[in-house]
């Protein structure tokens, strides 16, 4: 592999029980890039994020995260990244203290480290004051924020966000991607998300992959996309490769079915 | 070790911090300690069984151990409902350990159980026969409240969701315990019977708790010890490779 490239993806194919989730992609990611996955509900974004974080073994293709592959070495994997998830994936029962503590020891940060570091990103997302409360009494932004601190206690290399804003009200999802464009300049953490949001994709990456029914249809920086196809906006250039709307497609329920099937394996 | 402690530790914090359910699981032993013990009292004693609380008792503490390990071994199933297993699975580390500490907090979360309807039977006039005894069925509680963690671990590994749970419960739960030997004794049962309550593991969970508690043994003591050690293993390995298997 090459030393620049810190996601290798070549021929990456996913099925459920015959149906195909993710087609046959390739892509690269550089390291330090900020690397938006741009798609509609059940275009395989999701599933594409558990092949690489080693939650999900691929059908086919080849796989490599930090120099490493997920199928055979998934804990060298496992200490490359840190990762938000769609769904919550916080302990309701236990603080956010806590919450990050249990992440800090399963990590192996040591401890004087631990509880600096865990401060450190505690106020960064501006919670630290509410660090003794039960995660039950949180609102969606702040478990959002919280889920973000977590992630990065450990110093990953690579940072995968998969929707980190889906539901949130605009000055969190502001706020949100202020913390991440500031650990992508100034700790040269790779970002990966996932998005249905294209105007956020336009704004912060660099570059963005357009993934629709499981294939890569077009990947490049936004300007690059904008200019092979002829538009002055992001949105257009999505509507002119996949031929529809991002939103209607979402608002299809029986994609919100199909996802829904495919979150439960 | 560390990973296994703090697993450890999550288990517990959260049994503590949730009070009604600690309180919900103590009805049902208490129930049948107290409906079952004084219902059947009399035509035990005239069956020339002696007293049934003094056999009942050690029945029901296996009994609220069995419940509590199983659920704290399916909360798996929880985690994955709502989303935290994908932190833990996603951490760089064993598998193993992930299983260990799981079943360790379950199970001692267990034993705490099993302590507090022990006091409870003491209440209900069960009386054990020395202190000695006392401290080997407490040993004997531990191996149970292991055993069937691990079996909660390994059949929630297996599970996508909580459909699957009524029928654990009917299938599994229930017919366990009722066919244990905690209620009745073992000696003297129609064969298939017979039969059936000595394959279940927890016949000798019972009789351990119940022969160091009382002095009436069914098995003895060394073969539910190698009994409940060798299953205790089996599942625990069994657990850990299911475990080791799952996607999200």
């Amino acid at each position: 592999m090459s030393n620049e490239n810190i996601i290798q993806v070549k021929n990456l194919t996913k099925k459920f029980n015959g149906f195909v989730a993710v087609d046959n992609i390739s892509f690269n990611i550089k390291k330090g890039e900020f690397f938006a996955f741009l798609g509609p509900n059940g275009a395989g974004k999701t599933t594409t994020i558990k092949i690489l974080t080693t939650l999900l073994l691929p059908s086919n293709g080849e796989v490599n995260v930090n120099g490493f592959n997920p199928v055979t070495q998934q804990n060298e994997v496992r200490c490359s990244f840190g990762i938000v998830f769609q769904d919550q994936s916080l302990d309701d029962e236990l603080t956010a203290y806590e919450n990050m503590e249990y992440h800090g020891v399963l990590y192996k940060v040591p401890n004087p480290l631990r509880n600096k570091r865990i401060k450190e990103l505690l106020e960064m997302v501006e919670l630290w004051e509410r660090r003794n409360d039960l995660i039950k009494k949180y609102s969606g932004g702040m478990k959002r924020r919280l889920e973000i601190a977590r992630g990065l206690l450990h110093h990953p290399k690579i940072f995968f966000l998969d929707e980190p804003t889906l539901g949130l009200d605009p000055q969190t999802r502001n706020k949100i991607w202020e913390y991440l464009k500031n650990l992508n300049q100034k700790e040269q953490i790779t970002l990966f998300f996932t998005t249905q949001y294209i105007e956020e994709a336009e704004k912060v990456s660099q570059k963005v992959a357009i993934i629709d029914h499981g294939k890569i249809i077009a990947n490049g920086t936004p300007s690059q996309l904008k200019t092979q196809t002829k538009t002055n906006s992001l949105v257009e250039a999505f509507l002119k490769l996949t031929g529809h709307d991002i939103r209607l497609e979402s608002a299809n329920p029986l994609d919100h079915l199909k996802m829904h099937h495919l979150r439960r394996h | 070790m560390s990973t296994i402690y703090i697993l450890w530790l999550r288990q517990i914090k959260r049994c503590l911090r949730s009070k009604s359910r600690i309180i919900g699981s103590l009805g049902q032993p208490i129930l049948f300690l107290f409906a079952l013990g004084f219902g059947f009292g009399p035509i035990f004693q005239r069956a020339g069984q002696g007293n049934y609380i003094q056999f009942l008792a050690p029945g029901i503490i296996t009994m609220s151990v069995l419940f509590t390990s199983i659920f704290s071994g399916i909360e798996i199933i929880w985690d994955r409902e709502f989303g935290f297993l994908k932190e833990t699975l996603v951490a760089p580390v064993p598998r193993l350990e992930i299983v260990l500490g799981k079943t360790l907090g379950g199970a001692t979360v267990a034993i705490f159980q099993g302590i507090i309807v022990f006091l409870i039977s003491l209440l209900a006039g069960f009386k054990p026969v020395n202190p000695t005894g006392v401290f080997f069925a407490f040993l004997f509680m531990i191996l149970t409240a292991l055993l069937f963690t691990s079996l909660g671990t390994a059949i929630a590994s297996l599970l996508d969701d909580m459909h699957g749970f009524q029928l654990i419960m009917n299938f599994l739960i229930m017919p366990l315990f009722f066919l244990s030997g905690a209620m009745f004794p073992l000696s003297g049962l129609p064969n298939t019977i017979s039969k059936i309550t000595s394959v279940n593991p927890l016949s000798y969970g019972v009789d351990g708790i119940r022969g160091n508690l009382t002095g009436l043994w069914h098995f003895g003591l060394t073969t539910d010890f190698m009994v409940l050690i060798i299953v205790t293993l089996i599942l625990l390995s069994l657990g850990s490779y299911l475990f080791s298997k799952i996607q999200v």
